[in-house]
């Protein structure tokens, strides 16, 4: 069954590298639902955050393919109930419409969004969620003329990570045979789905 | 990235201010014991090579007619040496023609260290004259790849690319130097081996509860096999691989690639799998009851049709590539690890058998497949020559003991099928990506890094006029290489589909080749053509008791066909012996 899959990949910060990984999906001519790169909480380590909706078998093989990159240190794979997950999405409406006709105060409640800009032409809301919070707002506000709108590629906590730093940081030791163990898989999945 | 100090400075270059890029690559080459380079200049390698004018007598540069040339000769040399090849290339055109082989490098798990010029830093991305993207261009190619633009990078750097290149499941990387970088001066510290790489695990950590899985599988199985692939060879393996069959008495077929692993008439070997692999271990492939895969990847060549492969199977895989792992075939027991270090811990713990009654099986399909077919194929009587009884006389003549360098085709298939090894690395071939044109100069690098053994390329005539510029490599630098080829007057693999599968159209199937004999004269190289029966045995023995490179052109039938055949689309157990059955 295709589901929603998170990958989170930890890996160095170097030119090229998001090519490195990108190609893992599109020689099998997989779509990406998003890609979000940044930092991660360890220094000059990155972190990507990818959404692909796939069968688990299928992300199983891209996991191992990504983590077979040299500079990648680790993937984690994890469905949506295994993270906390938020997008982040901005709204552009003509301030003369939206402040005649929509109430703006309940709008901002009930959708949890805030107003960024205010001027006299336009006015820039943002709302962060998921995907029903943002596209129920975008609905909305399409009634009041929306002029621009974008959303950011997810980013995505993994609930039960305790590990993954260490697990991450061991592997700069010298003696790449003391780190930790990586074929997990065969037995059930615990605590999280990793290679 | 953690470094193992070395005093190499002294030795190789003795001078620590002021020394090139160019310098420190020559200086990185040399401590790691690096003595032949295959390459061809260009602009933007110019400084490399000045560089290297200086260091003759210590690298052996084999000057090649052409890029393509040079990669599959540095495959050659690392296949049969188990060292890393090394390729010099310039930018553009020069980097642009080493992509076949980089294609073949990473597919068939090759460690090579390819070193392309590149424009100067600032030209980059400018379309400046031979600028190409080749970092892009070979990103999926390679096990890594990396540009420099600053020479303090290099020694580290290069480090870095033949530690990744060996290390683990080995394969191609390319290093990119832009010529600022190759021509700028800089203090130099030395070159340090790298021993790790902190991103990168060479190989998973070996976990004793696998193993002992997989012995119990093993030791309560009625019809275990195992089939092997180069994982055995590229892990020097052999001697545990053999102890460990030989003890729990398992029968035991070999992938094209990890031919010649254990010697071709092993009795315990039961002969090679895929599409024209042997006839019983495909076909009880579906009889097993525990298939025990060694260092090999469930190629589709090997597996035919994947839903009918071994189903009935519990499937014990051994292998150092964790993504190679239910990748195509679904693994009861996943063992991790180098097999060098695994095969041991199994072999204790397998128990001491014999499995004589489902030894008889494979006999029984060996006999049916000797009957109907290899007899006539190795012993005809009349009519044209076979390639099959080529490579018959040929393994009268070398006893097992020639490194045979093949092509892709119908020659291949053959000459893997009935060539007789008995030593590991003896079988040269391009396996995953089928590159014709690969033997001539996987020949010449083969006889480069393995100079006391006799080298035979066998080609057809399609794959022999495809990097046939190469015979100038020979003419040049004089190795001894034998080139034999099966001459059929057509592109005999594909004409062969085409009469199976399309109907006897052979749509361009039929390719005229020059006179191969006078062109190798103008090489240089003494040559024959034959096509008689009673000329063979002394042809092939005058072309091997020839002191330097000979060319024996053997016509052989014309319209013949490879069988057996697992054709596409159907499972192993579907195996033919004949086109009647197709």
């Amino acid at each position: 069954m295709k589901q929603e899959h998170t990958l989170t990949v930890y890996s160095e910060n170097q030119v090229g590298l998001l090519n490195k990984i990108a190609i893992i999906f599109s020689r099998r001519k997989i779509n990406l639902e998003s890609f979000n790169s940044s930092p991660s909480e360890i220094e000059k380590i990155y972190r990507f955050t990818i959404v692909v909706k796939e069968t688990e078998e299928v992300v199983r093989n891209l996991v191992r393919q990504i983590e077979k990159i040299v500079d990648v240190f680790k993937v984690f794979n994890n469905t949506n109930d295994e993270i906390i997950w938020q997008q982040i999405a901005l709204y552009k409406v003509p301030t003369s419409i939206i402040m005649k006709d929509a109430k703006v105060e309940r709008l901002l409640r009930q959708f949890g969004a805030n107003v960024v800009v205010i001027r006299n032409d336009y006015t820039v809301f943002e709302a962060t969620g998921q995907d029903d919070e943002i596209n129920n707002l975008l609905k909305e506000l399409d009634k009041y003329g929306l002029i621009e709108f974008v959303r950011s590629s997810r980013i995505a906590i993994i609930k039960s990570s305790e590990g993954v730093h260490k697990q991450v940081l061991d592997m700069q030791k010298n003696d790449p045979r003391k780190s930790p163990i990586n074929n997990e898989y065969l037995n059930s999945k615990s605590k999280i789905f990793q290679m | 990235m953690e470094t193992v100090e070395q005093n190499t400075l002294e030795n190789n270059i003795g001078k620590t201010h002021n020394v090139s890029g160019s310098l420190a690559v020559i200086d990185a080459l040399l401590s790691e014991d690096i003595t032949t380079v295959f390459g061809y200049p260009g602009g933007a390698i110019m400084p490399i090579y000045d560089a290297l004018y200086d260091f003759n007598d210590s690298l052996n540069h084999i000057l090649v007619r052409h890029e393509q040339g040079a990669i599959h000769a540095a495959q050659g040399y690392a296949r049969v040496s188990g060292k890393t090849g090394v390729v010099f290339a310039t930018s553009g055109p020069g980097a642009t023609n080493l992509v076949t082989g980089l294609a073949d490098a990473q597919i068939d798990s090759t460690p090579l260290v390819c070193i392309t010029g590149q424009v100067f830093a600032h030209l980059l991305g400018t379309d400046a004259f031979q600028e190409t993207d080749v970092i892009n261009i070979t990103t999926p190619i390679t096990k890594w790849n990396y540009q420099v633009t600053d020479a303090n990078e290099i020694p580290e750097v290069l480090a870095k690319a033949f530690f990744i290149a060996s290390s683990g499941r080995p394969g191609p990387v390319l290093i990119d130097i832009t010529k600022n970088a190759q021509l700028q001066l800089f203090d130099y510290k030395g070159y340090r081996q790298c021993v790790h790489v902190r991103s990168y695990r060479a190989e998973p950590i070996v976990r004793n509860e696998y193993i002992e899985q997989a012995a119990k599988l093993i030791n309560e199985a009625k019809k275990p096999f195992v089939i092997f692939g180069q994982g055995v060879i590229l892990g020097n393996a052999e001697k545990e691989f053999l102890a460990f069959i030989e003890k729990a008495g398992l029968p035991t077929a070999w992938t094209i690639m990890g031919m010649s692993a254990i010697p071709t008439n092993h009795p315990l070997g039961v002969g090679m799998l895929g599409m024209h692999g042997n006839y019983g271990p495909n076909y009880l492939t579906n009889e097993c009851d525990v298939l025990i895969a060694v260092g090999m990847r469930f190629d589709d060549r090997v597996t035919g049709r994947l839903d009918k492969y071994a189903k009935q199977a519990k499937v014990v895989h051994l292998d150092i590539d964790p993504a190679e792992i239910d990748k195509n075939v679904a693994t009861t027991v996943a063992v991790w690890g180098n097999c060098k270090e695994t095969l041991p811990l199994l072999t204790a713990l397998v128990e001491e058998k014999t499995h004589t009654e489902w030894f008889k099986e494979f006999d029984i399909k060996k006999e049916k497949e000797t009957t109907q077919l290899i007899t006539k194929e190795l012993n005809p009587t009349e009519g044209e020559l076979t390639m099959g009884e080529v490579l018959n006389v040929l393994n009268e003549l070398t006893n097992g003991e020639a490194v045979i360098v093949t092509d892709v085709g119908q020659h291949q298939m053959v000459a893997c099928r009935y060539a007789k090894q008995t030593k590991s690395r003896s079988n040269i071939t391009s396996g995953g990506l089928g590159t014709m044109g690969f033997a001539l100069p996987a020949a010449i690098g083969a006889k480069f890094g393995a100079p006391e053994r006799e080298v035979i390329a066998i080609m057809g005539d399609g794959g022999a006029q495809m990097n046939i510029q190469e015979l100038g490599t020979i003419m040049q630098f004089k190795p001894n290489v034998k080139i034999l080829i099966l001459n059929n007057s057509f592109l005999g693999m594909v004409r062969q589909w085409q009469e199976l599968f399309h109907k006897k159209r052979y749509s361009f199937t039929d390719i005229q080749s020059p006179n191969f004999v006078t062109l190798a004269s103008a090489y240089n190289i003494a040559g024959k053509q034959i096509s008689k029966r009673e000329e063979l045995k002394a042809s092939l023995k005058e072309m091997l008791d020839h002191p330097e490179s000979y060319l024996l052109e053997v016509a052989v039938l014309h319209e013949d066909n490879v069988f057996p055949m697992v054709p596409q689309g159907k499972g192993v157990a579907e195996i033919v012996l004949s086109k009647e059955e197709i």
